[in-house]
């Protein structure tokens, strides 16, 4: 290998690694939050592009443009799934564990048969977007701006998030929630609101993803489902809970597939991201940053 | 702590509790061959070749569902990879038919005993994660073998495996021109796995899966040996599973790696268990028995054009189950007789 093919592996396992930690961050929030993995999570991705689809289609405004306005929609979306399914799954007193994933899941069908019911199954791309198809050359490396795009935003959105969890008084009631859900009742914190306030910004932060993911990738009512078994990989291999280890474990995840595609066939891609995500966790069970 | 001592210690009941206990179980072994005999008599009512095949479906998945309750509803190792199993058993009862042409019951014990090697080999490691680590690591390594699977020309690639047209035989376990075979096969497969899980349940082996699950720690300090019963109940359950698949190629006699490896088996192995109630003799035959036909039906009157309107509906149902019933379908009889058990003692 060249050490130009070498550097464009690395750049483009790099720009795809940090959308990977994009979209598997609001997941990881969530854990920590409340011990809950949303098993929708994917679906909430591939509503955020069709949402992105649509908003192009009816205002003929920039996908980049409209990003606001999707994260502002998945932020409903995911409180709204919060208040009428999950809150409802935290009072099962058997089998809370299996609760959680049936009704996170029952809902993630849900979404999948409503994308197909409003969007049919055909295979949808957002059309005539600025940073659509253009790439920039740097000394015979190539990177698909859109991807680039898409990295700055993860960069952004991490930056933002955690200046969110430490300088403002939702953050502090988040970290306080996370900590021990039970004292913040006795100090007039009401979890619930923080919970569902929690899952509106995981949704919100994975709209972001999926508003990016649409500029340059086929939308389809399955489309979730490939992205959400990376993030769930991506998030224990982190450690559930943990954003900073999303960020890291995001941007490996990226090297590891770009480095796989090069060395085995193009559909064997995530082999090397299952077998490493294996490897991680049985020699140390709780992942790279997470607590036991 | 107390369901726990009194679940590892059977033998210091009174004796009359004792004598009812076992009376107990021979009456669930007298239902049962009941409602086996009911179901297997059932084709001859129901002419309609549809309906036989939603039959033969809710059957096979109620088999397959109670050999993932076995490790994911006894032993409470939730599994989300049985795919994998399912697609060891297809895959080697049709590769040993169709390339050697060694009879599918052979190929199925094969692709079973394969099935229980690989869950102990996986288990190995796998036993050692917890909760939803251990679920994903079942996810990720269904899903490499699939992919695997699909990339393995040996196997058929992505192009799969297309089972011969032979006459009518139990030998081939083909049947072209009337389904009712398939449907004994499935009580039969159905009956056995329930007579495993019925052995089971009375056993050590049952104690020691219901005492890991409960608390493992617990467990562990009044001497069950956990780590042994994880690998044990993912044997067994594994093994039915394989046996399921090897059913499955047999019957749709075609298969490539989507058709029976996919995630959504996974899914559909756990779901019945966990509708009807997991860790029930009894559960996953509920469960399947409201969810398969539910999923079929409305498959082929609401989604005939992929509209989407039946997984709106499937999901929907899972949702309100998961939340309504955490205890399962069949919790709603356990109430009363608990009730009742009440009152009879004082």
């Amino acid at each position: 290998m060249t050490t130009q093919a070498l550097v464009q592996v690395l750049a483009s396992g790099l720009l795809m690694g940090l959308i990977y930690a994009l979209i598997a961050v609001g997941l990881s929030l969530i854990f920590g939050l409340m011990d809950v993995v949303n098993f929708a999570h994917g679906e909430f991705l591939m509503l955020a592009m069709y949402a992105t689809f649509g908003l192009v289609l009816v205002t003929r405004l920039d996908p980049v443009v409209l990003m606001p306005l999707v994260a502002a929609l998945l932020f409903m979306l995911g409180a709204a799934a919060y208040m009428g399914v999950v809150r409802f799954a935290m009072r099962a007193k058997a089998n809370q564990g299996m609760v959680q994933i049936f009704a996170t899941f029952g809902l993630a069908i849900l979404l999948q048969g409503a994308a197909q019911y409003l969007f049919t199954p055909d295979y949808r791309n957002v059309q005539d977007t600025w940073l659509g198809g253009r790439t920039l050359e740097l000394g015979g490396i190539f990177l698909p701006w859109p991807q680039i795009f898409g990295a700055v935003v993860s960069l952004a959105a991490f930056g933002g998030l955690h200046l969110l969890m430490s300088r403002t008084d939702f953050g502090r009631a988040l970290e306080a929630t996370r900590e021990d859900q039970g004292a913040v009742a006795l100090v007039g914190i009401d979890r619930n609101r923080v919970f569902a306030l929690g899952w509106g910004l995981g949704a919100a932060l994975v709209g972001l993803a999926g508003a990016v993911l649409a500029i340059f990738y086929y939308i389809h009512p399955q489309v979730g489902a490939s992205f959400a078994l990376i993030a769930y990989v991506t998030v224990a291999l982190g450690g559930f809970g943990s954003v900073g280890g999303a960020l890291v474990a995001g941007i490996i995840v990226g090297l590891v597939e770009a480095f796989t595609a090069v060395i085995l066939p193009p559909a064997l891609k995530s082999v090397g991201v299952y077998a490493l995500y294996l490897a991680v966790v049985f020699a140390r069970p709780q992942g790279l940053f997470g607590r036991l | 702590m107390t369901t726990l001592t009194t679940a590892l210690a059977p033998g210091s009941a009174p004796a009359r509790a004792e004598a009812s206990y076992a009376g107990r179980r021979r009456r669930k072994l007298i239902v049962a061959a009941l409602v086996f005999s009911g179901l297997a008599a059932l084709p001859y009512g129901i002419r309609d070749v549809y309906l036989q095949n939603v039959l033969i479906l809710t059957l096979m998945y109620a088999a397959l569902s109670q050999s993932w309750n076995i490790l994911g509803g006894y032993c409470g190792q939730v599994s989300l990879g049985h795919a994998l199993y399912f697609g060891f058993g297809a895959y080697a009862t049709s590769v040993l038919f169709v390339n050697y042409g060694v009879l599918p019951w052979f190929g199925m014990l094969a692709g079973g005993a394969l099935s229980a090697v690989v869950a102990l080999i996986l288990g190995y490691p796998c036993f050692r994660l917890a909760g939803h680590y251990f679920s994903i690591a079942t996810i990720v390594i269904a899903e490499i073998g699939l992919l695997l699977v699909h990339n393995w020309e040996f196997v058929g690639g992505a192009m799969g495996i297309q089972w011969p047209f032979n006459p009518d035989s139990w030998w081939t376990l083909q049947f072209a021109r009337d389904k009712v075979p398939y449907v004994h096969f499935a009580v039969g497969f159905l009956a056995v796995v329930w007579f495993v899980t019925w052995l089971i349940e009375g056993s050590r082996w049952g104690y020691w899966w219901r005492a890991v699950k409960d608390d493992a720690q617990a467990a562990e300090s009044l001497g069950v040996e956990v780590f042994r019963s994880k690998m044990a109940a993912a044997a067994v359950s594994a093994f039915f599973t394989a046996i399921g698949g090897g059913f499955y190629a047999a019957y749709v006699s075609y298969i490539d790696p989507e058709s029976v490896m996919s995630f959504r088996f996974s899914l559909l192995f756990a779901l019945p268990a966990v509708l009807g109630g997991i860790g029930t003799l009894w559960g996953p035959l509920v469960g399947a028995a409201i969810l398969i036909p539910l999923t079929e039906i409305s498959r082929s009157y609401l989604g005939g054009s992929g509209n989407g309107l039946d997984l709106m509906l499937y999901g929907v149902l899972v949702m309100v189950v998961a939340l309504a019933r955490p205890e399962g379908v069949l919790s709603l009889f356990r109430r009363t007789r608990k009730a009742r058990n009440e009152e009879a003692t004082p």
